[in-house]
Formats: structure tokens, C-alpha cells, sequence
């Protein structure tokens, strides 16, 4: 791939690695490695840890999928390989 | 109007609702047949997406799941949900912009190789077909419980409403009724959850009632039911039992078994464009999360509830005379079982267990149900009574998961009309997922198969035709097994997840990822994720699940590095990669209009209406 094809696609590459690392945390690390320590911090009457195993991590990939189709769409039209 | 009335009414006014769809959305071409024509709005596919994924499973059995496990279940909240991150992120807009009807088939075409799309087709089946055996059991439960028809008059009432829809609609048939499920399942979901948070914690939203306090002024509900249950001798509900290692690797299993489901993936097919697809697979969550993150409040709140009315004010137990209707309605089922441990008269609830394995029913010679001095059912393999350590008293009752979401209702006291909506929104739950998968099924052997690989030169009437009789063929199978269920139909759950996670998804990431993939990688690859993962499983839980024949104990001192069989999947889709890569490297490269293919598929420009070929 050369040009302005390659540079989309290190673009895309570089956002999802991004996302990818926010969905890595929220789930793996904050509701399952690190669990215990983030139970020691409680939001009303849940544990934080398991606030993010349970709840947390859900949401959080919700926004990660609306800002992927969001900056996905920008990028197709920065580097004008989108649709119609 | 009685319960029994109320529920024929709501489920009878639902399928009344899915056949008046299936006449209006009929198919007259494969475009709509496989995929709707293409022409779903992202919302209306993100809605039939999410009730084409949550089954039987996550409707009647996750709350359950969660309500007896407590924190350790997370794993199924977040691994069926943080899959829809890969599936957007890596998955779908690629596969949308490819532009074709079925899984195998961009396997076959990206790995040019008819081998590649056979063994993907047979990965395909193998995980839909045992699937697709829990949505029909699901459906002959419903009736059974909730309208007291025979489990096989069930069945087959739920075979024929699928077989109106899905053979005359296909995908655009599906899709329609698909998103009237949602609607249905949704409502009987959450209405008993907001009845159940306001009554305990006086919040409406499940999701705040989870972190609040008690209405009663008891503190908060999760420490409340920590301190419960640590009492009757159980460990507490938000401590982790389990290891951090088994937990990750079963979420992996399970995000990576999620994104490579072929009948989740070609829901993404259905849609106009490649930024559709994105938004799409965001929209599926949302309606997802409604009920994935109202479900740990059923389960938490039901436990407690639960709790609660058996073991009574002080404590101490109920009389068993003493008990509410609904104990002894489940009793009859079969899903909850009493024996008097003590003597005392009273039902106790604890930490231990009161049967040796499931309880068995004693029967009178005329097939009634035998009855004790109480009327309760007459068991014959009670436990020894030993009371367990740290629990007050011997536990007397046997119940299965299952009751939390079902019999909620009941023990919160809602509504006949709560009752018979649940009913509805299980029929739904297993009849859409049941429907998605057949239509993965039979896409499979029409159009890989036959169109594909044995008929090239079929027309497309023709292929139309064979796609009917395929669903119809899946159909009349997935009914036959549902009524009867091969004895692994309990390990469904970790063999689908294992299958897609260790030979679907792998292939289809390097499909797009790695340019330089070629067919012998990719067919070494998914031999050798597929392979491994296979037997790992067949070691603890026996060769194709035939009791007895395990080489080792499925227990935690004999899984490698303390691995269990389920959360495999990962370590698979692990293998597949590596061996993949190393087996490409030292053969020959990709043909140039193969890796021309893949640079047109990274990008969405000229995705245009797709064609079957």
C-alpha cells in the first residue's frame, strides 16, 4: 500500500491500538487484576473493582465502539476513501 | 383473569405479532434470503442483533448464574459484551465492505482455497447445531413451566413458528421479527427488575439499586447480602473465589468466541454501508447493555430475596406449611427441592448441600408425585445433614439457577400480568437466537456448499429453493435434538465459544490484518487452534463428551498451569495465530490479486450493493 492508502491505514491502526488498550484496563485490569485493590474505594455501595466487572467495563465499551465509528468516519473522509 | 389465561394471551398475541411479520417481510431473492437485501438501518439491525445473541441463556439463565457465583460471574458480563469492541474494531466494517452473503465464503475467497472454506463451513455447523440445541430446549422449558404443555408439544409449537418466519422471510424475515423479540424480551426483562430495585432499595433504576441502600434501613444491599451470606456459612457474594488467571482467560475465550460467532457476524451483512457496520455493532451493545447490566441487579437482589423469605424474620426458617405459593409451584417442576434435615417442620436454607448431587423424586405407582407429612415432595437421596462449617444450621434445599429469573416474579409478589410477560420474553429470547443460528445453517450448506463448492452452475431461483429446504432441513434437525439432547448438550456453551474463539475469529483477523497471510497458514492455523482447543476439552470432560472416557480428573490440580477446559478458547486462538504466521512465513506468499483484494477490503470506498458473486 503506498501514499495516502498506507497512512490511513497506520491511522486506523494507531486509533484502535488506542481503544483496544482502554477496553484492555477497564475489564482486565480494573475489574479482574486489580480488583482488590480498587474494591478499597467504594462509589455509594459497590466496591469500585467490582463496579467496573459488573457495570463499568460495559459502559466503557460502549463509548469505545461510538468514538471508533466516530473518528472512523473523519479519517475516511481525511483521506477521501469513504463512501458516496 | 387467571394466570394461566393471562400467559396464553401474551404469548399467543406474540406469535400472533412474528407471523403477521413473516407474511409482510417475505424474500424473493438470496439478497434478502441471506441478508436482508442489505438494506437494515443500523439501529433496526443493532436492535435484531442484540436479540439474535441474547438467548435462552442470557434471558432465563445469566441472572441465575450471577445470583450463585456472585463476583466471579462477571466474566460472562464482560466477555459477552467486550466482543462486540473486537467485532467492530477488527471484524465487521471489513467484512462488510468484502461484500458478500456467508463466513466461509470470505474465508475461502481471502485464503483462495476451497479446503479453507470446508473446514470453516464444518466449524460453522458444529458451533451453531450445538447451540442452537439449547434455544430448543429453552423453548419446550418455557411451555412446559409457564403453560403446562409437554416439553415435546413445545417444542415442536416453537419448531413451526420458526419454520413460518424463517423460511418464507430468511434474513429479512428474521430480522423484522427479530426486532419485535427484542421489544417483547426487553419489557419482561426489566419491568420485574425496576419492580424489584424499587421495592428493596426504593431506586427505580436496577443499575443505582445495585450500589444503594436498603429501603428497610439496613445499610447497603451488597453489603447487607455479603454479611447474609457469610453468616449461613457461604463465602461472600462480592469476593473472588476463582483465579485471576482462569477469569481472564475465560473472558478472553468468551470476547474472542463472541466476535468470531458466524451467526453474529452476518447480522453485519444486513446493513447499507461500512460506517453502518461500525455504528451497527455500537447500537447492538447499547441494547445489549439494557439487559446485561440489569442483570446483576436481578441476581444480587433475587438472592437476597431469596434468602430472605426461606430462612424468614429471624433467621432461623419457615415453616414449610408457612411458605409462599410459589415455593411449592417450583417444587413440582422439579427446580427446587426440600428435605427436612432436622425434623423441625421448618425449611432452612445454608451453605452445603441437602441432596447428594440433583435431588431425585420418589413417584407413587400411578406416576403421581410422592408426598411427606407436609405435602412437600418425597426425595430419596438426601445428604448426610452434616452442617457445613461456619453455617448456622444444615442446608435442607436443593435450587436450581434457572428459578431466579423465572420464579422472581413470584417471590417478589409482582403482578399475574408480570408472570405471563416473562414467559413471552423467554419464548422470544430462544426463538430469535434459535432462528439466527438456523439461518447461519442453512446459508452455510446452500450457498458454501452447494452454490459454493457441488453446484456452481445452480441459478439463483434454484439456490433460493435449496436455501428453503436447507432451513426447513435445520429446522426439523434442531427440533429432533431439542427433544433429544445428546448428553452434551450442558457443555454447549464452552464448545460453541471454543470453536469460534480458536478457528473463526483468528482467521478472519489475519484475513484483513496480515496481508501477507496465505491459504496454508490459514488452514494450519485453524487446524491447530481447533485442534488443540478440541482436545483439551475432550481430556477433562471425555472424547466427545461420552462420560468416562476423560484421561484425566476435570479438576483444578490436573488442568495445565491450572487452566479450565472452558477458558481454553484463548490459549487456542493463540496457537492458531502463532502457528499461522510461522507456517506462512516459510511458504509461498499470497497471489498479488489476493493481497489487492485485501488492501480493497481496509478501505470502505466503493462498497456498493452487494452481489452474491
Amino acid at each position: 500500500m503506498s501514499g495516502s492508502a498506507g497512512d490511513y491505514w497506520k491511522a486506523n491502526i494507531r486509533l484502535v491500538s488506542i481503544l483496544l488498550v482502554i477496553w484492555f484496563v477497564v475489564s482486565y485490569l480494573f475489574g479482574i487484576i486489580l480488583v482488590d485493590v480498587l474494591n478499597q474505594i467504594q462509589i455509594g455501595g459497590v466496591g469500585l473493582g467490582f463496579w467496573f466487572a459488573q457495570q463499568g467495563s460495559i459502559f466503557t465499551f460502549l463509548i469505545l465502539i461510538f468514538v471508533y465509528a466516530k473518528k472512523m468516519n473523519a479519517l475516511d473522509r481525511k483521506f477521501d476513501v469513504h463512501e458516496d | 383473569m387467571d394466570l394461566q389465561t393471562l400467559t396464553y394471551l401474551f404469548v399467543g398475541g406474540t406469535f400472533a405479532l412474528y407471523i403477521g411479520i413473516a407474511i409482510w417481510a417475505r424474500a424473493s431473492t438470496t439478497g434478502e434470503f441471506y441478508v436482508a437485501g442489505k438494506g437494515v438501518h443500523p439501529v433496526a439491525n443493532g436492535m435484531a442483533t442484540a436479540a439474535d445473541w441474547m438467548s435462552a441463556a442470557s434471558f432465563i439463565s445469566m441472572a441465575g448464574l450471577i445470583a450463585f457465583k456472585g463476583y466471579d460471574a462477571s466474566v460472562y458480563l464482560m466477555g459477552w459484551t467486550g466482543g462486540y469492541v473486537l467485532l467492530a474494531m477488527l471484524l465487521a466494517p471489513y467484512l462488510r465492505k468484502f461484500g458478500k452473503f456467508t463466513v466461509p465464503e470470505f474465508i475461502g475467497e481471502r485464503y483462495y482455497s476451497q479446503t479453507a472454506r470446508v473446514v470453516a463451513v464444518i466449524c460453522l455447523i458444529v458451533a451453531s447445531i450445538t447451540y442452537v440445541i439449547g434455544q430448543m430446549k429453552g423453548v419446550g422449558v418455557a411451555f412446559g413451566r409457564f403453560l403446562e404443555v409437554d416439553f415435546e408439544v413445545g417444542v415442536l409449537v416453537g419448531m413451526s413458528i420458526v419454520f413460518i418466519y424463517a423460511v418464507l422471510g430468511g434474513m429479512k424475515g428474521i430480522t423484522y421479527t427479530q426486532i419485535a423479540q427484542y421489544c417483547v424480551l426487553i419489557f419482561a426483562y426489566t419491568i420485574p427488575a425496576i419492580f424489584i430495585s424499587l421495592t428493596l432499595t426504593g431506586n427505580p433504576v436496577p443499575q443505582i439499586g445495585l450500589g444503594s441502600e436498603l429501603a428497610d434501613g439496613s445499610g447497603y444491599m451488597l453489603a447487607k447480602l455479603d454479611t447474609v451470606m457469610m453468616d449461613l456459612g457461604f463465602k461472600a457474594y462480592t469476593v473472588q473465589k476463582g483465579t485471576s488467571l482462569n477469569m481472564v482467560l475465560l473472558t478472553l475465550s468468551l470476547m474472542i468466541g463472541t466476535a468470531g460467532l458466524p451467526h453474529v457476524i452476518i447480522r453485519f451483512f444486513t446493513v447499507p454501508k461500512v460506517r453502518d457496520a461500525r455504528a451497527s455493532a455500537g447500537w447492538a451493545l447499547v441494547f445489549i447493555a439494557i439487559l446485561y447490566t440489569t442483570a446483576p441487579a436481578v441476581g444480587s437482589m433475587a438472592r437476597l430475596n431469596m434468602i430472605n423469605t426461606v430462612n424468614g424474620v429471624d433467621s432461623q426458617g419457615t415453616a414449610y406449611t408457612a411458605l409462599p405459593a410459589w415455593f411449592k409451584r417450583w417444587e413440582n417442576t422439579g427446580l427446587l427441592a426440600w428435605y427436612d434435615h432436622n425434623g423441625d417442620g421448618k425449611v432452612q436454607h445454608a451453605a452445603g448441600s441437602a441432596f447428594e448431587g440433583k435431588p431425585r423424586f420418589v413417584t407413587n405407582e400411578d406416576g403421581s408425585a410422592k408426598r411427606g407429612g407436609y405435602e412437600e415432595r418425597v426425595v430419596s437421596n438426601p445428604s448426610d445433614g452434616g452442617r457445613k462449617e461456619g453455617a448456622p444450621f444444615a442446608n435442607e434445599i436443593y435450587v436450581d439457577r434457572d428459578i431466579m429469573v423465572l420464579a422472581n416474579p413470584e417471590i417478589a409478589n409482582l403482578p399475574f400480568w408480570v408472570i405471563a410477560l416473562v414467559a413471552a420474553g423467554g419464548l422470544a429470547a430462544a426463538l430469535s437466537t434459535a432462528a439466527g443460528l438456523l439461518l447461519a445453517i442453512s446459508s452455510a450448506i446452500s450457498h458454501d456448499l452447494l452454490k459454493g463448492i457441488f453446484r456452481p452452475d445452480i441459478s439463483e431461483k434454484q439456490e433460493l429453493m435449496a436455501g428453503r429446504i436447507a432451513m426447513a432441513g435445520a429446522i426439523i434437525v434442531a427440533g429432533y435434538l431439542g427433544m433429544n439432547p445428546p448428553g452434551f448438550a450442558a457443555q454447549v456453551v464452552a464448545l460453541a465459544f471454543g470453536l469460534a474463539a480458536s478457528s473463526i475469529f483468528p482467521a478472519l483477523m489475519m484475513g484483513i490484518f496480515y496481508k501477507k497471510m496465505n491459504n496454508i497458514g490459514a488452514v494450519a492455523g485453524m487446524l491447530a487452534g481447533l485442534g488443540t482447543t478440541l482436545i483439551y476439552i475432550f481430556i477433562y470432560k471425555g472424547w466427545f463428551f461420552i462420560p468416562g472416557t476423560n484421561n484425566l480428573p476435570n479438576d483444578a490440580a490436573n488442568w495445565v498451569m491450572g487452566i479450565q477446559p472452558e477458558s481454553f478458547g484463548a490459549v487456542g486462538a493463540l496457537i492458531n495465530f502463532v502457528v499461522a504466521i510461522i507456517v506462512s512465513k516459510v511458504t509461498a506468499a499470497p497471489p498479488e490479486h489476493i493481497q489487492h483484494l485485501v488492501e480493497d477490503i481496509r478501505v470502505p470506498k466503493g462498497a456498493g450493493t452487494a452481489t452474491g458473486h
